[in-house]
């Protein structure tokens, strides 16, 4: 029996992007059978994304009230557990995640048995890399990852991932609301989960706006930090 | 009986019957009163006990007994917006899970509609 994955969208006032998003997945062909839905989180986006994407197809999740990425995340991933997806990938609604890496990082699942596979912008140098401030930022959060899980990892604040079913299990229970790609690694490490990053090439988004804006990446800093040492003090 | 104590006690009296009309009305749920009815107890305690504040002081080796009335509410402050904070803390967590959950509901029941059609 082929597996079944989902595509996990988490969409906050994207409608110019989405449409574009939604029909490069169309055109994918994923390896070794696997049946491909998607998923549109709708974080109560103030412009049409939802309508916009149930147009394109998508299974549509319209959160009443503003939750933050985590949050959407987070309801993706319950999703995908009440549904019993073999494979949850989270993609950004913005066109900085290319769908056509799908297939990579599902082969490199396939062939590592890794829980959690990162899609990392900072392997091969190739493709968007982002800003100075911005890879500054990341270097402090690979340094403070090898403190908290022992691991390399470099991208740790790239939001495209792939979850299997034991990762999807313990994000649906246990996932962070605000800033929650590096945090979530501790509590995906802390569990034994295997993490592993494989290389994607990142284009710039088509529209939006990051989540870390300049104004509050100190704030981003300090509270990533000290959610990632109290998720790794806390009992699991 | 001084000035000041006579409106002091009659401050306290006001500020009991508007926390009892509170809790009545529903707005105010009883383990938040608890610590109200306290300070006003503590409050009432003392505009009876006009040399209280003078002991107390001479208790705990504080000079100026005024600055033993600042620390004393400064710290009860604290601690009272600590349990305010845990308690906006639990209430996001609620509202977290109920939104994720009402959104999930929502979407199944739109796909057994359509099914139906």
């Amino acid at each position: 029996m082929p597996g079944k994955v989902l595509i996990v969208i988490p969409c906050y006032n994207e409608e110019a992007s989405i449409p574009i998003v939604l029909q490069e997945l169309q055109q994918i062909k994923l390896p070794g059978d696997y049946q491909m839905n998607v998923l549109v989180v709708n974080d109560s986006s103030k412009d049409n994304t939802s309508a916009v994407a149930k147009k394109h197809g998508a299974i549509v999740i319209d959160l009443p009230v503003n939750l933050g990425i985590g949050g959407a995340v987070q309801t993706g991933i319950i999703y995908a557990r009440d549904n019993s997806y073999d494979i949850a990938i989270q993609l950004d609604g913005d066109g900085q995640h290319p769908p056509k890496e799908l297939g990579k990082m599902i082969n490199f699942h396939l062939e590592t048995g890794a829980n959690v596979v990162i899609g990392s912008r900072f392997l091969e140098k190739e493709g968007f890399q982002s800003s100075f401030a911005r890879r500054m930022g990341i270097k402090y959060f690979h340094w403070l990852n090898r403190l908290f899980t022992g691991l390399h990892i470099y991208d740790s604040t790239s939001g495209f991932r792939l979850f299997d079913r034991s990762a999807i299990t313990l994000a649906a229970a246990n996932y962070p609301d605000e800033y929650p790609e590096p945090e979530s690694l501790v509590v995906f490490s802390k569990a034994g989960l295997k993490i592993k990053e494989v290389a994607v090439i990142m284009s710039h988004r088509l529209g939006g706006q990051s989540s870390i804006r300049s104004f509050g990446s100190l704030y981003y800093c300090i509270k990533v930090s000290l959610a990632m040492l109290f998720s790794f003090i806390r009992k699991p | 009986m001084a000035k000041i104590q006579i409106i002091t006690i009659v401050a306290n009296i006001l500020f009991v019957l508007y926390i009892s009309r509170l809790i009545i009305k529903g707005k105010l749920r009883e383990e938040y009163a608890i610590v109200w009815v306290i300070c006003t107890a503590v409050l009432l305690l003392f505009s009876f006990w006009r040399n209280g504040l003078e002991v107390m002081a001479r208790l705990t080796g504080v000079y100026e007994a005024p600055n033993l009335v600042f620390t004393g509410f400064i710290f009860a402050i604290l601690i009272y917006l600590l349990h305010l904070s845990v308690v906006a803390s639990k209430l996001h967590n609620a509202n977290k899970k109920l939104t994720q959950e009402v959104s999930l509901l929502k979407e199944q029941f739109e796909k057994h509609l359509t099914k139906k059609e």
